[in-house]
Formats: structure tokens, sequence, C-alpha cells
């Protein structure tokens, strides 16, 4: 990028307001949290996408999750992965994120100046999306849920490895092991990545079915599913794998599964203390974001001359890179992304 | 190591409490016993005297990672574990594909241990090998080891359980051998779980009986007539042994007291050989029992001078016979060892039977229980006549029936500063309990402390200070205080789901450890109880 160009004194092209990202120039924005005219979406998590816009636009890959988010009846426009709309003198256009199905990126050029919101990514390979696409840009908008050098994740599939390990021993002896995980996204990648591993078919929570059949019908390869609640009553489920979302744990729900072992597939995971304090059994480090060193590496490549910080560590990661010798400051918003529930 | 993160994983990874003694019991059979050794000693909360300094640690994580200071204390803060810290922060290490393995004896004895004689500069250099060349389980049990701070998430109970397995013997004579100081080596384990009895065994006392707080009105226990009803002494609890030509005073908390009361342990020889007494270390004087500070300013001293002796005369009152010619009566019901204590003590008047409380009915006793505080005892034991002597809290046979409704055994975790004149001091203290492996906040608490044990905590906090947060001060979880409080509550707004009513400090329990200290079941026990 031309580094020599300096778009800093003008007004910022997108700016922080009441409801949430916004673009002046463009007319709309991005991934608000009040009601709005004009809502670009960058993915269809709670914390991004809501309801009450009066018109969407989001990835085509995207669409089915955003429908099935915001309400089957909302006015939603699609974009294909790089192709560039215009609004106003505004070109957007979106790109992949790696976060879950249809997740992107937002680069947004006007006269020569880019951004680029980040919504939520990672770098790591996941077979249930299409793979993180760096974007250069002059300004880039960067979320830093994982924002501390303690985040640092492992091979997925050793992960995956692991996941199989704990199925089988609870097997072994007869017991149910509940995996507890986000239901869009994360339910489906530990799916996708058993199913290089095994074709045993696991039991999922009805909170998860209705998106693992979204990513079914985008081509996603996992292993076979089967509904809990449609299991007949007092059938055992000694030997099952059970994906379930972190709100059914400790619920009368869990009583069928009679002496089970729990676990929480997350990247807060990583730190013993967080899985001793929900009193899961097992914890594997797994995350949709990206680790310490990626969000580095990440905001390196894209060659921004400044960077804005969102979610969990904004401030952190926003201090160390000013200490790197990058303009970077954090940008209160109100997204959350990995919560710890 | 490697066996030994292997174990720590597997004893962290579940709740159950079959699979822990399982996976204990694989490892006593499958380490080599110097091995097991140092395992167990980690295993039953024993620490290491600190190898090196946190601070050293930390520094040379912050050379290897560059990481600045605030970034440290960042990370620090959300972790909550500084050992947890640099093993994650020292991940992005290269590792050799197959790190070096070391038998964990050696590891102490050759390399741990001899840290300590070493400069900074040499110990900077084995350390950072070290973690270079382990993996990251490792080295996270490595600097636990190094900070002094390794405790596994296990109870005792489980512990002998699994040893006595592999030994094929009774838990109970597990539990014994291992009470008192042993240092970890092949010949303890080896003897530890040997079939064979040996003559070193002879200083050791039995697991002490313990008895649980009665919850229920007393009616429920039945006929009064089945009961042996004591006062509750407010003393130290403790096993006076004379066996062999020696004597032996053991505390409660399986500290030798010994060479603390020379007044008993010397009248003790009088005492047969192979016998063995429960009882209480009180200070005593003309027959009547002195309130426990007198005794607790005894303890606080390091010389005992004839001066302090005379201050607070101690003595030990017998509640009960374990051992006579050398034979374990533990197994006899109560009944026959109180009469057998009693013709013993006929002839040895120094050693006070402790007096049973005679009453006509339940209610009677509750009316002769509210002259407790005048009496300086805590309240009643009762005792079923019919009982064996048991190990540990078995629950059923022996109730304290305590004059204060509810106490607690805390540790202190945060000390705030206090308010008008104290403002200077640290007055209000924020206390826990444990809740599996982690201490949980249950409590502030300010009152009840003389002024001068509140000068004397507030120099102790000032030196043990491990974090400030503003004017608050989080300390080493070492000093155990007694509270008492009202009632309790159920509370969502607290972290530990509890709430107590108008707590306040009984008591510096100087002579308790913080694995001591109460759970948070138990606390919740006495929800059910309908406190
Ligand atoms: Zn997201
Ligand atoms: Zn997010």
């Amino acid at each position: 990028m031309d580094a020599s160009v300096s778009f800093q004194a003008r007004r910022p092209l997108i700016t922080v307001t009441p409801h949430g990202l916004y673009c002046e120039p463009g007319g709309f924005h991005i991934d608000p949290w009040h009601p709005v005219e004009r809502a670009l979406i960058t993915h269809a998590h709670g914390d991004h996408a809501r309801s009450g816009h009066q018109r969407y636009l989001g990835t085509r890959a995207g669409e089915g999750l955003l429908r099935r988010r915001v309400g089957a009846d909302s006015h939603i426009d699609s974009l294909e992965y790089g192709e560039p709309l215009k609004l106003n003198d505004v070109t957007v256009s979106f790109h992949p994120a790696g976060h879950v199905l249809g997740s992107a990126q937002l680069r947004v050029e006007h006269r020569g100046e880019v951004w680029v919101i980040s919504g939520d990514y990672k770098r790591a390979a996941d077979p249930t999306c299409a793979p993180f696409e760096v974007v250069r840009c002059h300004t880039f908008i960067t979320e830093a849920t994982f924002g501390l050098p303690i985040f640092r994740w492992d091979d997925t599939r050793e992960v995956a490895e692991d996941i199989l390990r704990w199925w089988d021993a609870n097997r072994a002896v007869g017991r149910a092991a509940v995996l507890f995980c986000y239901a869009l996204g994360k339910a489906q990648r530990v799916l996708a990545e058993l199913a290089r591993l095994t074709d045993r078919p696991a039991f999922v929570h009805g909170a998860m079915q209705s998106l693992v059949e979204v990513y079914r019908d985008a081509g996603v390869k996992m292993i076979p599913t089967h509904l809990v609640s449609e299991v007949a009553k007092g059938t055992s489920f000694a030997g099952a794998l059970v994906l379930a979302p972190p709100s059914a744990g400790g619920s009368t729900w869990m009583r069928r599964f009679g002496e089970a072992e729990t676990g929480f597939a997350s990247g807060w995971m990583r730190v013993r203390g967080n899985r001793r304090r929900r009193g899961f059994d097992r914890g594997f480090v797994l995350s949709d974001h990206a680790d310490w060193p990626d969000l580095l590496r990440t905001v390196a490549d894209t060659g921004a001359e400044r960077v804005l910080t969102t979610h969990g560590s904004a401030e952190p990661l926003a201090r160390y890179l000013r200490e790197q010798g990058v303009d970077a400051s954090p940008l209160a918003t109100q997204f959350e992304g990995e919560a710890e529930d | 190591m490697r066996r030994l993160a292997d174990l720590y994983e597997r004893l962290d990874q579940t709740t159950s409490t079959n699979a822990k003694v399982d996976a204990l019991t694989r490892y006593f059979q499958e380490a080599p016993p110097e091995d097991a050794a140092w395992a167990l000693y980690f295993l039953t909360g024993q620490k290491l005297k600190r190898l090196l300094t946190t601070k050293l640690l930390v520094g040379w994580t912050q050379e290897l990672t560059h990481i600045p200071d605030w970034l440290f204390a960042e990370v620090y803060a959300s972790v909550g574990d500084l050992a947890e810290v640099i093993s994650l922060l020292l991940d992005n290490l290269e590792r050799p594909s197959t790190p070096e393995e070391l038998p964990l004896s050696q590891w102490l004895t050759e390399r741990l241990l001899p840290l300590r004689v070493l400069d900074a500069t040499a110990q900077r250099e084995r350390v950072v090998s070290w973690w270079r060349s382990m993996p990251r389980r490792e080295v996270f049990l490595l600097n636990k080891m190094l900070t002094g701070e390794l405790r596994v998430g296990v109870s005792s109970t489980l512990v002998v359980r699994a040893l006595a397995k592999v030994a094929g013997l009774p838990a109970p004579d597990v539990a014994h051998r291992l009470m008192g100081t042993w240092t970890p080596s092949k010949e303890f384990f080896q003897q530890l779980v040997s079939p064979e009895v040996s003559d070193a065994e002879h200083s050791r006392p039995y697991p002490f009986y313990l008895a649980s707080p009665l919850e229920q009105p007393p009616e429920a226990l039945g006929d009064l007539s089945e009961w042996l009803v004591e006062w509750k002494w407010d003393g130290i609890r403790g096993q006076l042994l004379h066996r062999k030509g020696d004597v032996y005073l053991w505390s409660r908390g399986e500290e030798l007291i010994t060479d603390r009361f020379p007044e008993i342990t010397e009248a003790a020889k009088a005492l047969p050989e192979g016998v063995v007494l429960d009882g209480e270390v009180l200070a005593y004087e003309d027959g009547q029992p002195l309130p426990f500070a007198r005794l607790q300013r005894r303890i606080g001293r390091q010389k005992l001078t004839p001066k302090v002796l005379a201050e607070a005369p101690a003595a030990f009152i017998a509640y009960d016979l374990l051992e006579q010619d050398g034979q374990d009566l533990r197994a006899l019901p109560l009944r026959e060892r109180r009469e057998r204590l009693a013709a013993l003590l006929k002839h040895h008047p120094t050693f006070p039977l402790s007096p049973a409380v005679e009453a006509s009915s339940w209610e009677a006793l509750a009316h002769t229980r509210s002259e407790a505080r005048e009496r300086n005892v805590e309240g009643f034991m009762l005792k079923r006549l019919s009982s064996p002597y048991l190990t540990g809290r078995k629950r059923g046979d022996w109730w304290k029936w305590k004059i204060d409704p509810f106490t607690v055994d805390a540790v202190l975790l945060y000390a705030h500063p206090g308010h008008g004149r104290r403002s200077s001091l640290y007055t209000d203290y924020t206390f826990a309990v444990w809740n599996g492996t982690d201490l949980l906040p249950v409590t502030k608490a300010y009152s009840g402390l003389t002024d001068e044990e509140i000068s004397r905590l507030d120099r102790w906090i000032r030196a043990h200070t491990r974090e400030k947060f503003g004017p608050v001060r989080s300390v080493e979880p070492e000093q155990v205080f007694e509270l008492h409080f009202e009632g309790i509550q159920k509370s969502p707004r607290h972290k530990s789901g509890v709430a107590l009513r108008f707590p306040r400090i009984a008591r510096w329990r100087t002579d308790k450890k913080p694995q001591d200290a109460d759970s948070l079941d138990s606390l919740k026990e006495l929800l059910h109880a309908g406190a």
C-alpha cells in the first residue's frame, strides 16, 4: 500500500456511533447493535447479527444462517466473496474471515482510502468455511477476543484426536461424553473434524440440529447426527458423544445421560482455572478466533498503517502494537467474541 | 516427571473419586518407590521450601518472551496462577521432539534441591535449560515445585485408600504409617506399603477420630444413657505416647509438640510403657482450665522460660485410651476403653480424666450447656458408648454440640485497610474456604482480634503480600482463622453461593495449616441443616 498517502487528517471513514460502526459516506452501519436502515453483516453470531434492521447485506455463503438468526421475512441481499458493490461513492466487498460458515471481513473503499473490518476471524484451517484471505488496507479494525500472549492454539487435528480419545475412553466404561460448544460454528467444526477420524454418529441438542443441517446443505462433510430429544424415553446414552450448547449444562436436560463426563471446547479452556471454575471434567482448546501470534501476523499482513481493536482484549493488544511502532488504539464496541457461556 | 504429569492430569480431569483412587493406585504400583515417595510427599500436601523467588522466575520468562511488565501483569490477572502463566507464555519456545525424561526423585535430589546453594546466574542457566527441554504440562509442574506451591487436588483419604490397595493392608494401618514426620525416600515408601511392621513405627500416633458438628436436635440421637457426654475443652487436641521408654506428644495437625510441653511429657514417663492416650492439652491451674488465650500466648513463644511456664501451666486431660500394654484397643467399645482409662489414671493423678457430664435427660443437658462459657469450654462432646475409635471424621458416633451455633475455619485471602484511626492498619479481611483445590472467598470479617493481634497480623500481611489491587492486598494463603457466625443463607450474589450472617473472628488459629480449613461443601451442609 502506498504509505505516502495519509488520510489521517480527514474525518475517519468509519466511526463508532450509539448504533454501532458507521460509514457516513456510504450511508450504512456494520454489525450494528440497534435497529438501522442499512446493516452490513460480517457473520451470523448474535453479537454481530441482530434483528430489526430494515435492510441487510451479507455474504451468499452466510445467507441461510443470517436468515435463521434475524427472521425469515427480513430484507436480505447477498454478495459473493470478492464481489464489489457501490453504495454512494463507497465500494464494499466481503472477503472470507475463516471464522464460521459464510463469515466475512468487510472491505470499504472511499476515494482511494481502504478500511477492512475483520468481524471475527481465525487463520487456522477449518473444513466448514472458506479460509481467511489477507486484504491489504490503510486501516484495519481487528477483533481481539484472545489478544493476550497466553493464547496460542495447538493444531486442530491434535485437538480432534484428543476429543475422539476422550469419547473412546468414556465408551470403554459405558459412560456418555457430553461436549459443550457453541451451537453455531464450533459444533459443526467438531463434527467435521471428527469425520476425518470416524464415522460413528453423535447426538446433538435441539438448538444445534437445524444449524447442522444448514452446514450439510452447504456441502460440509460431518459425522452423522441424531437429535437427543428424538430418542425413545429410557434409551441409554452409554458410550455416546453428545454435543450441547453451554447453557444446557447443569440443567435438567442433562439428567437423561446418567453418569456422564463433561467437556467444553473453547479457546478459554487454555486456562485451567476457567475449566475448573465451570466444573468441566475436560477442556479442549479449540477456538474460532485468532490466537495471539495470528493477531500479530494478520496486522502485519494487512500492511495497515492504523489498527483499531475491538472485543475482549482490545486495550492490551492496542498497547502492545503501539509499543511495536504501530498506530493502534482500542475502539469501544459491544462485540463479545467467544463469551464464556 | 512424565509419570507425575500423567497422574496430575488424570486427577485433574475427573470429579469421580473412584477414578481418582484408580489413577493413584496405578501410579503407586508402577512408579519406582523412590519416585512414589516424592509424589506422596506432594500428594499429602507437604511443600518444599521455596527454592527461588517468583520475581526471578518472572524476570527470566520476560527475557525469553519479550513480554513487557504491564503485559505480564495483565496476563497474570487473567490467569491467576504464576506457574501456569509462565508455562503458557513459554509455549512459544522451540522444544525437542523427544523431550528428555528424568525420574521424579532425581529431579528433586539432583536438580531442584541443589538449586538453593547456587547463585542467580547459575540458577537461571539451569532453569531456562529445563524450560526449553520439557513439554508444557511438565513446565507447569516444575514451576509449581520451584515456587513451593505444588498442590494436587485430592484428599488424603483417597491417597490412603490407594496405598492400602497397593499394600493389601487395611486403610487405617496405612493412615497410621503416614502419621508424623517422614522423609521421602525409597526405604520409606517400601516400608509404607510392606506387610511387615517395623521398629520405626513406635513414634507414630494413631489417626485421630474427629467429631462432626451436631446438626439435628440431640433427641434424635436416641437414649441419653447410650452416650458419654463430656465438656468440649478448648485447647490442643493431642495424643500422648509412651512406648519403649520414649514419650511423644502429637497434635491433631500431626505436629510433634513433645518439647513444647515439658511438664506433660516428663510426667508421662511415669505412665506404664505401651500406652497411648487421646486427650487435650490445656492451660490448667488449680484443677481448672484457663482460657485458650493463655495457652496460645505460650505457643507463640520461642523460648520456654520458667516465667512462661508459670504463666500458662499446661495439663493433658485424657479422653480415651487407644493402646495399653502395646495392644491396639481402638476396636473395643468406648465404654470399656473408658473403664480401663479410669483405672489407669487412678494411679496417675497428674493426668486428669475428662469428666463425664451427668444429666437426667437431653433437656436437662441443654440447660447445663448454657454454663459452658463460664467453664471456658466450647460446649459438649457426645460419644456413643458402644463406638470403636474410628479414623477421621466419620459421622454417627461422635458429635460436637457447641455453644456457638456455627463456626468455620477459613483462610485469610485479602486484607483491606481499616477506617478512621485504624486506616493505617489492615483490619478488614476476606476469608476463603476450600472448593476442591481452590480457595473460594466466602465472607469478610473484621471484629474479634485484639489490638496486639491486629498489629502482628498487619506486619505479617505486609511481609506476605502477593498482589496489590488499589488499597486491597492479596496475601499468601497461610493464616487460618476460626470464624463464628449466626446463620447461613443461599446467596446467588456471592461467588460461593452462600452468605454468612454476622461473621466475626473468634481466634487466630496459628496451630492450624491452610489445608485444615473447612470446605465449601461442609458450609453448604449447614444450609440443609436448616441454619
Ligand atoms: Zn463470531
Ligand atoms: Zn464477535
